[in-house]
Parts: structure tokens; C-alpha cells; sequence
């Protein structure tokens, strides 16, 4: 059942694009991750959550890391984050090698991680007074960066006042306030709603747009991962690993529409079949780690009419 | 017909049914306690005597079982003699809530019974004045030895395992060594009620730490908090409502020593007056003044749960329940 659309590879780049991907990898490059490894020692079980990880970020450059559950994304951002340690390999931010959380490296949480006593305004100017500069003026940026994602009205309330959506938009920019070199993102959508969570992608393109920041953003939404990144990096899980560093072609600025064009459909198709391949056989080759696997189910029902 | 919510499993309350079943919760114990004293067939073993009529051990104003008076009323009208006359009471140690009630008031406006005696208001005070003591030396060390237990695993390890076992310790039983060290006086008194609120304290507070979003510390560390600003900055404003709950709730727990802590050495405050009156079979002050140590507790209670949604604004536990 070949129902397939004769599309463009998404390997194909309009002119634009091609010339938008060599002016990135012109840049600086922000992050070097060289053949990172993650080993959990439970007991006397080792489960390897990462293994032999390497890429490589520039400056200004949206990077999306997608991969189905167990693939050990959020390992690899805690890492980047400096919140768990590597087993093996380094994390270089602009050639220095990483040790520990830092200011440098901003980090937006799936869950909401708002200060709850600290109304949004401190909230904002935490990072700004635990690293002690220019506390005269801390207020002022605080205010500025809320101007920026329109949250001036809420600067004195506090964080339980906010909808889900709102307390994001203050996570990121009490990340950014620190004006770090990269932002790392774990799904932070994750626990939004359909609507607020794609009011929220095109509104970080805004932000991503007007500031000098590179992004690291886990998601485990394909659509998302196309419409925010200029590369996906696709991981596969036991034990996680890059399978595919994807350019995506469609060009930028993005526009919700854009996700019926061909370039879209041909990233999608591409995304789906490295993340649906590869798990069953992988499973069986490796034989251990337990699968969740949905038996066939007896009918339980006499009744007649069938609903499908 | 709507249908009632009260017996569903964890479903809130109308207002109007809060207030309700809040009023209920008093009025239940004081309707029991009325219905014994003023119906004269429910309980109401003795008679009161008013007039001991032929029977000659009976005076005016005594307490008989009423089984003994109903026959000595049968023996005398039997020899053709005057029957005693009463009426149906309950033992001296069960006042009707109208006496308790009087005693509230007449308790305060009775002269001391001795010549050393103190008024009622002197031995509430210095009640007061030995939880405060105690309550405020238990928290100095409890506090900040609970919050760094509570944050710091390490501390952890070197105060809960002896404070597991020491909390097992009756604190009374430390009374004698309490007054060998610390005197007669308010010293011992206050030690105890230390022993028994400190080493709970500190469990209670070092939890109520642990509790903290581990989330929010990880936010700090990545906006570049640093290891000594975490605790001032992070754990202990997140931890803060809560502690202040957890402090009302043991200080709930210190006024049960208070009783224990007075009877060691010379009896005071409150106990001393309770000991006394009991002593002279005024029960009603006995009432009264256990009532008070209930009204004063409960009110402060009450003052510090207004004060803590003040001081706490952002907090939305006490708002959600």
C-alpha cells in the first residue's frame, strides 16, 4: 500500500536555505559535545543511557533534539547543563571545557520551575543578583525582558497567578537575563496545551530572532522540533545514540503553514522512519531492557455493532 | 431532591456547610455535657441533700448515692418517720457548664487561698512565660539544625539516627535530672518541655526541607547560585511556609509537656492553681482553668494562621485545603 507522494529528498535545499546553513556553520561554534558517555550504575546493573555522543553547535543556531522515550535526551541536556556528569567525553562551551551548572548556560525546565515566593519581577533578577552585577540595575533589565515577552502588566505578581504558558515565557527570559551563551531548553512545552504550546514555538522564534543566543531545545514533537530547529538531532534509545544530524530544508521565518509544504512532509517522513526504526529489532537484538509491548486484547463486548 | 455531598470521599464542602459542621463540632460535646448535667434521669447517680428529715448521718447540702437514699426514705416511712428529702446531682466532679461557665469569671476575681497564693492571672502568665522559654530555646537549636539535615544529606546522617533515639525518651523522665542540675525553679520546667519538643523539631523541620521541588534547586544552580548562597537564597524561603506550619503545630505540641514540666520541683503556674482548686473540690475552677489552657492555645493558633497568610502571600496550601 504505496500511498506515498513522490517528494523531494529532504536532503534537497532551496538556494536559500543551502546559503542560510553555510553562513551558520560560518560562525563561531558555541558548543562541542566529542564523544559523550552516560553509564547509570544501579546495583550490580549498568544501563549505558548515552553513548559516544558528538555534535556540534554555532552561534545563533536553533538545535532541536528529538528521539522516542528512553533515548536519554534529557540526560544528555542535564549534562550540557551541567547537572549530572559524564561518564566518558567532553562538553566544550566555546573551546572551555564545562564543570558544573553556570550562568553561562541557561536551562528552561518542562516542569515550572518559578520561584513561588519570588514575584515574576524577581524572579527574573535572581540570576542577576546571585552573580552579583550591576544589582542598580537589575530592576530595569528585569523590566526590560518582560517588556520583551509582553508580561510588563505581571511584574509584581506572583508565580501562582500565572497561566502555564506565562510562566514560561518568565522561565525563559529569567534564563536569558543572564544574557548566557546558549539556552538549553528540556521540553518546555510539554505541559502545555495544543494552542498556548504553538503560540509558544512562534513566539520563541521572536525572541530567538532579536537576541544573540544559541538553542538547544528537547522535544519529543516532531513538528515542533521542524518548525523551531535548524538541525535535529535524532537520537535512538538502548543505549542512546546520534542516528542522523538532519538540516531542515524549510526555509525560514517559519509560518504555521509551512507544515504542509513538501520540505515539511519529507522532514516528518524522514524524522518517523529513523524514530519508528530501529526499536523493535533493536529491542530483540539487545534482548534485555523490558519493553512496555500492548498485548492484542479479547473481545469483552457482545454487542453487535461494531464501533470501527 | 439534591443530592448531599457530605458523605462523598474527599469532596469540599458549601461554605455554608463548613461553618455548619465547625459550629456542630463544639455544640455536639456541649449538648452531651448539658443533657448529663440538667435532665435529671440521664446518669445523675446522687442526691443532694436538702433536708436530712429522720435520718440522722444526712446534713443539708451532701452528696449520697442514690440507691442508700432511696432507702433510707423506705426505712423511714416505714417507721411513720420523715423521710430525707433531695434532689437527683451528679458527683461533685462533673459541674453542670453554667458553673464552669461562673468559674470562668469568679476564678480571676478570687483572692489567692493562701497567704503566698497568686491570682489566676499570675499563674497563667508564668505558664505562658515557661512555654515561651521553652518553645523559643527547642526552636533556636531546631530550626537551623533541621534545615541543614534537611538540605544536607550529610548532616542528616550525623543528627537523625541519635535523634530517632532520643525522641523515644519520655521527657518527663528526664524531671528528676532536671532539677538536680537546673534547681527548683523555672529551669527544669522549661528543660522539659525542651526535651520534648527539640528532638521531634528537628525531624519534623529536616522533612518538611526535604520536601523542596529538587526542581527549584536545580533552577538556582543553572542561573549560577552558588553553593553558600543556596541555602538563604533557595531552601530555606521555599521551605519557609511550611516551617512555619510545622512551628505551630509543635508549639500545639509543647503546651502538652506544660502540665508534666510544672509539677517538676515547686508546682506553678496553671498546674499549681488546678492542684489547688482540685484540692478544695472546686471542680468548676478545675474546668475553667483546663478550658483556658485550651482557649489560649487554640487562639494563639488562630492569630499565627492569620499572620502566616500575611507574611506568606504566594503561599496556596491553607487556600487549596
Amino acid at each position: 500500500m504505496d500511498s506515498r507522494v513522490q517528494r523531494p529528498s529532504y536532503l534537497d535545499q532551496a538556494q536559500a536555505v543551502r546559503e542560510r546553513f553555510d553562513r551558520l556553520k560560518a560562525r563561531d561554534v558555541i558548543l562541542t559535545v566529542r564523544n559523550l558517555g552516560k553509564v547509570f550504575k544501579a546495583r550490580n546493573r549498568e544501563t549505558v543511557a548515552l553513548r559516544d555522543i558528538s555534535f556540534t553547535t554555532h552561534r545563533r543556531e536553533f538545535l532541536c533534539v528529538v528521539g522516542p522515550s528512553g533515548c536519554g535526551k534529557s540526560t544528555l541536556i542535564r549534562i550540557l547543563a551541567g547537572l549530572d556528569e559524564q561518564t566518558s567525553g567532553d562538553v566544550l562551551l566555546e573551546g572551555k571545557p564545562v564543570a558544573g551548572p553556570g550562568r553561562d548556560r541557561g536551562m528552561v525546565f518542562q516542569g515550572y520551575t518559578l520561584f513561588p515566593w519570588l514575584t515574576v519581577k524577581k524572579n527574573v533578577m535572581f540570576g542577576l543578583e546571585v552573580n552579583n552585577d550591576g544589582a542598580t540595575d537589575a530592576e530595569a533589565q528585569a523590566r526590560q525582558w518582560l517588556d520583551l515577552v509582553g508580561l510588563e502588566k505581571f511584574a509584581d505578581a506572583y508565580p501562582y497567578q500565572l497561566s502555564g504558558g506565562m510562566k514560561q515565557r518568565v522561565a525563559i527570559v529569567r534564563a536569558l537575563a543572564n544574557q548566557p551563551r546558549i539556552l538549553l531548553m528540556d521540553e518546555p512545552f510539554g505541559a502545555l496545551d495544543a494552542q498556548t504550546r504553538a503560540r509558544m514555538q512562534a513566539h520563541l522564534l521572536e525572541i530567538w530572532r532579536k537576541i544573540d543566543i544559541t538553542i538547544v531545545f528537547i522535544t519529543h514533537d516532531l513538528d515542533e522540533a521542524i518548525f523551531l530547529a535548524d538541525r535535529i538531532l535524532v537520537l535512538k534509545p538502548h543505549p542512546g545514540e546520534v542516528q542522523e544530524l538532519i538540516e531542515v530544508p524549510v526555509p525560514r521565518p517559519r509560518r504555521l503553514d509551512q507544515c504542509t509544504t513538501d520540505d515539511f512532509m519529507a522532514t516528518r517522513e524522514r524524522l518517523e522512519e529513523l524514530i519508528h526504526r530501529g526499536q523493535p529489532d533493536r529491542d530483540d537484538a539487545e534482548g534485555a531492557p523490558e519493553v512496555d509491548h500492548y498485548p492484542a486484547l479479547t473481545r469483552l463486548t457482545d454487542v453487535t455493532d461494531n464501533v470501527e | 431532591m439534591k443530592r448531599t455531598k457530605w458523605f462523598q470521599v474527599r469532596k469540599p464542602l458549601s461554605p455554608a456547610s463548613r461553618t455548619l459542621f465547625g459550629i456542630l463540632s463544639f455544640v455536639v460535646p456541649l449538648t452531651i455535657w448539658s443533657l448529663v448535667s440538667y435532665v435529671p434521669w440521664i446518669w445523675h447517680p446522687q442526691v443532694l441533700i436538702s433536708n436530712p428529715g429522720s435520718v440522722g448521718y444526712l446534713k443539708p447540702g451532701m452528696r449520697a448515692n442514690r440507691a442508700v437514699f432511696e432507702q433510707e426514705v423506705e426505712t423511714a416511712i416505714a417507721n411513720g418517720a420523715a423521710p430525707p428529702e433531695g434532689r437527683p446531682a451528679n458527683p461533685v466532679y462533673l459541674p453542670a457548664p453554667h458553673e464552669v461557665a461562673t468559674a470562668f469569671y469568679t476564678s480571676f476575681t478570687a483572692a489567692p487561698e493562701t497567704r503566698d497564693g497568686v491570682w489566676l492571672h499570675e499563674s497563667l502568665w508564668h505558664s505562658i512565660q515557661i512555654i515561651f522559654w521553652g518553645f523559643l530555646i527547642s526552636s533556636l537549636i531546631g530550626v537551623p539544625l533541621g534545615i541543614l539535615s534537611g538540605a544536607y544529606p550529610a548532616a542528616a546522617r550525623m543528627t537523625e539516627p541519635f535523634t530517632e533515639f532520643f525522641r523515644y525518651l519520655p521527657a518527663p523522665a528526664f524531671g528528676a535530672l532536671a532539677v538536680a542540675i537546673l534547681g527548683i525553679y523555672d529551669g527544669p520546667k522549661i528543660a522539659i518541655i525542651v526535651i520534648g519538643t527539640l528532638f521531634q523539631q528537628i525531624l519534623i523541620i529536616a522533612n518538611t526541607t526535604r520536601q523542596l521541588d529538587v526542581a527549584l534547586v536545580e533552577a538556582a544552580l543553572t542561573l549560577g547560585t552558588k553553593r553558600r548562597q543556596m541555602l538563604p537564597r533557595v531552601v530555606i524561603p521555599g521551605v519557609l511556609p511550611n516551617l512555619y506550619r510545622d512551628q505551630r503545630i509543635l508549639l500545639g505540641w509543647a503546651w502538652t509537656y506544660l502540665i508534666v514540666a510544672e509539677l517538676i520541683g515547686t508546682s506553678t503556674g496553671i498546674t499549681w492553681f488546678i492542684t489547688q482548686q482540685a484540692r478544695y473540690q472546686h471542680f468548676a475552677n478545675v474546668y475553667a482553668a483546663i478550658m483556658m489552657i485550651g482557649i489560649i492555645g487554640l487562639g494563639a493558633d488562630m492569630a499565627l494562621a492569620k499572620l502566616g497568610t500575611r507574611l506568606f502571600p504566594w503561599d496556596r496550601t491553607e487556600a487549596t485545603s
